[in-house]
């Protein structure tokens, strides 16, 4: 059985160092992983998203529309413009965290506050307040590594040894300030 | 040992463990991370290059003498790169010289789609194409040996798919390969008419018994699961196609394709009812399963362009897709990319993009943005290159028309030294009265910042010598040259208007580092306290006129509650462009530290 796990988020965000330590987790843990990543001009302030898929025998890298198990969104606004690649009976895991689209920068559009509940009349969803997390933690970056924590709560995969994941991956000076992230995002479901 | 690769890394290994000595690279999506990568080997010599031609001409002149070389691109970098390519197609190699291309089905980040495999046909190569990272290590290993048998330089065509994705590579040793001698030997490698007319010859032979070698090859793979339908795919799709059909068809998956097997390609349909040939892009495939006789579904049944993602397969095939949720669209907003905040590009766009009667010739980087709103500011972009003279020739079809236009021409620094160069000369040569700005953010900003011949240092950041691109601009004999700060509106002002006041050419050169560059010693100094600085709103004076969005900048945003603009202090590095736009009310002031 293969499962797909759709990360997405605004380029500058961290879903690939989110997606990057949760693969490398998973293939330890001894199954076959694929994961999926687009790169370049969409990085400028664009939709970005990381697929990862793991199971026995994992085929093609890339989730495609009702095709994912989870969807974990960085930020509220991309969790609706992904939420037709979850499967109907899915689950969304969104951050409370906004970054204005330029058409709202320009003060053309504005950004609906209601579509957390535009998510929850259709999918399960978990909100977390990564954002503030990880400002009351002194570093708005590690936002992606708290959301990991929560992923890993949510995907019953605590007994891998991520600890020594984190610390392998990321550079030695925030190895100790991702930990904590890590344990906050499993605190927070 | 096992390891967790992307195809681009994975390619690397392979690489690494088949004893390549020397890999040169210009940047471009997907192939980036290729020399990226292989930086970090320190058996290998690893070199940017200024373009894709020159880069394969390096590794070309190593392979002559011995080495085990190899050059990587992005697919349009190919094009740059053809002319050597099809001449040591003729003379064939010393050391094994293989090329990457890295192909963009679906332009996630590229001007066009082009199909490379058509290169290995036209030029007369062998071909490989991997379907996963284990099949790029394995592959990229093999294809070495392959181009010393032969003696033919060898293609690896992956795409954004292979390149970007992880998956796991069962990592070996690398193994030092004893460099081949080097003889002088003029019958081989001059390719005067008389000498050429042979090695043409050889090409040939060479391609017959390469024909023989690829239904032996390793890499084509019949799985037999007894139906009567048969997928026929190379690279990602074969992966894409399982993820579909599963057990219920029999699969042809070719990762040797140029030649194609002929031979394994007959007796894989001559059993079956139904043949797909899935394969994204071009029929190559396809073509040549038509000309062995045989009808498979193709382009008849699935898109030319775009990716064949299993999605894709499905709504061709059977019309339909996976269920999913059915939700409000109206609400999402679309997200285009834009310029960052504190990107030097902006001032320049602002500035350009309120000009009447002026023309403006994009180029790529991370400045083809000026395009969109807020600036609308770029009228076409081509290629590499191609901002100065098309500009040009642009300028040249107004004064023909007598249509009072002028045309403003925009490259980058790292596009400068990649072709600009050459595009500068004709302008210069030709005289043309364009304007023709360099944007110098001080790095190749969009492919995610590699050091160019203008930064001071090589790509294992050792110091390199620096090649100033003013000084570069003098001796090719320009004469109206200015070099400015983007960030200074109205110079940037002044300094358009004294260029469009000329009638001969101009050059103007922004200097200011991309806004995310990690900044060298040499930028410290040149550009003190560069990025400390942040700016706020006054909210008091601010009366929500919405002039300072004009700038386009991410780190601003009009509140419509309180009809006032904010600026996001972490993603504000204090360019000061919005201050100087909001020259009437003075509301954005640089905050007291």
């Amino acid at each position: 059985m293969v499962k797909s796990i759709l990360l997405v988020g605004v380029g500058g965000q961290g879903t690939i160092l989110a997606s990057k330590l949760l693969t490398q987790g998973l293939m330890e843990a001894g199954f076959d992983v694929k994961m999926s990543e687009i790169h370049g001009m969409a990085q400028r302030g664009g939709s970005v998203s990381s697929q990862v898929r793991y199971g026995e025998e994992v085929y093609s890298p890339v989730i495609e529309k009702g095709g994912a198990d989870i969807l974990v969104s960085f930020e509220i606004m991309e969790a609706l413009r992904w939420l037709d690649y979850l499967k109907p009976e899915g689950k969304v895991l969104v951050n409370n965290y906004t970054i204005n689209p330029m058409p709202v920068v320009m003060g053309k559009s504005a950004y609906p506050n209601d579509i957390i509940e535009e998510l929850k009349s259709k999918v399960l969803v978990t909100v977390v307040d990564a954002g503030e997390e990880a400002i009351k933690l002194g570093n708005a970056k590690v936002m992606n590594v708290i959301l990991l924590g929560t992923i890993i709560k949510l995907m019953n995969i605590e007994s891998i040894d991520w600890n020594k994941i984190i610390s392998e991956n990321v550079k030695p000076s925030f190895v100790d300030i991702n930990l904590k992230a890590l344990e906050i995002g499993k605190s927070l479901v | 040992m096992k390891k967790l690769l992307t195809g681009n890394e994975a390619l690397v290994q392979g690489a690494w463990e088949a004893g390549v000595n020397f890999a040169s690279a210009y940047p471009g999506t997907p192939s980036t991370e290729i020399l990226e990568n292989m930086i970090e080997r320190k058996e290998v010599k690893s070199e940017w290059a200024p373009n894709e031609k020159v880069a394969l001409e390096a590794a070309i002149g190593a392979s002559i003498v011995g080495l085990r070389s190899m050059a990587s691109m992005k697919h349009v970098g190919l094009n740059v790169a053809a002319d050597p390519l099809f001449t040591y197609a003729y003379t064939g190699v010393n050391g094994g010289l293989v090329i990457i291309s890295a192909d963009e089905p679906g332009q996630h980040s590229s001007q066009n789609e082009q199909d490379n495999r058509n290169y290995a046909k036209a030029a007369k190569i062998p071909m490989l194409e991997p379907a996963s990272s284990q099949e790029a290590k394995d592959m990229m290993k093999a294809a070495f040996t392959i181009s010393e048998t032969f003696d033919t330089p060898v293609l690896v065509r992956v795409t954004t798919r292979i390149c970007h994705s992880k998956g796991i590579v069962e990592c070996g040793e690398r193994t030092e390969i004893e460099f081949s001698d080097y003889k002088k030997d003029v019958k081989k490698y001059i390719t005067v008419p008389a000498i050429a007319k042979e090695l043409r010859k050889k090409v040939e032979e060479r391609m017959n018994a390469l024909g023989d070698y690829s239904g032996e090859s390793p890499f084509n793979l019949i799985y037999n699961n007894g139906k009567k339908v048969g997928v026929i795919s190379s690279g990602i799709c074969y992966f894409y196609a399982r993820e579909v059909f599963g057990n219920e068809a029999n699969y042809l998956k070719l990762g040797f394709t140029n030649p194609l097997p002929d031979k394994m390609i007959a007796d894989f349909c001559k059993d079956l009812d139904t043949i797909y040939v899935l394969e994204e892009n071009d029929p190559y495939i396809e073509e040549r399963v038509k000309m062995l006789g045989y009808i498979p579904h193709g382009n008849d049944t699935f898109p030319p362009y775009g990716e064949l993602t299993p999605d894709v397969i499905r709504r061709s095939l059977y019309k339909e897709e996976m269920p999913t949720i059915d939700y409000d669209k109206s609400k999402v907003i679309s997200r285009p990319p834009t310029l960052c905040a504190g990107c030097p590009h902006r001032g320049i766009f602002y500035d350009l993009g309120k000009r009447k009667n002026v023309l403006v010739a994009g180029d790529i980087g991370c400045y083809t943005l000026g395009f969109a709103d807020p600036y609308n500011a770029m009228d076409f972009n081509i290629c590499m290159g191609a901002g100065f003279s098309a500009g040009h020739g642009a300028q040249i079809g107004f004064d023909i028309k007598k249509e009072n236009k002028r045309v403003v021409s925009v490259l980058g620094d790292s596009t400068f030294f990649h072709t600009g160069i050459n595009s500068l000369i004709e302008v210069l040569y030709n005289q043309s009265r364009t304007v023709n700005l360099i944007l110098d953010n001080r790095i190749t900003g969009m492919t995610g910042h590699q050091e160019n011949p203008g930064t001071g240092r090589h790509a294992d950041l050792s110091e390199a010598p620096f090649m100033d691109i003013e000084a570069i601009v003098k001796a090719l004999g320009a004469k109206n040259v200015r070099t400015i700060d983007p960030n200074d509106l109205a110079l940037v002002k002044d300094t358009i208007d004294w260029a469009l006041g000329l009638d001969e050419p101009s050059v103007i050169i922004t200097r200011w580092p991309c806004a995310l560059k990690k900044l060298s010693q040499q930028d410290k100094e040149e550009f003190k306290d560069v990025f400390t600085e942040k700016y706020e709103v006054d909210a008091d004076l601010c009366i929500g006129c919405k002039i300072c969005l004009k700038a386009g900048c991410p780190a601003l945003s009009y509140e419509p509650i309180s009809k006032k603009t904010v600026i996001d202090r972490t993603q504000c590095v204090g360019c000061g462009v919005c201050a100087q736009l909001c020259k009437k009310q003075k509301a954005i002031v640089k905050e007291v530290m």
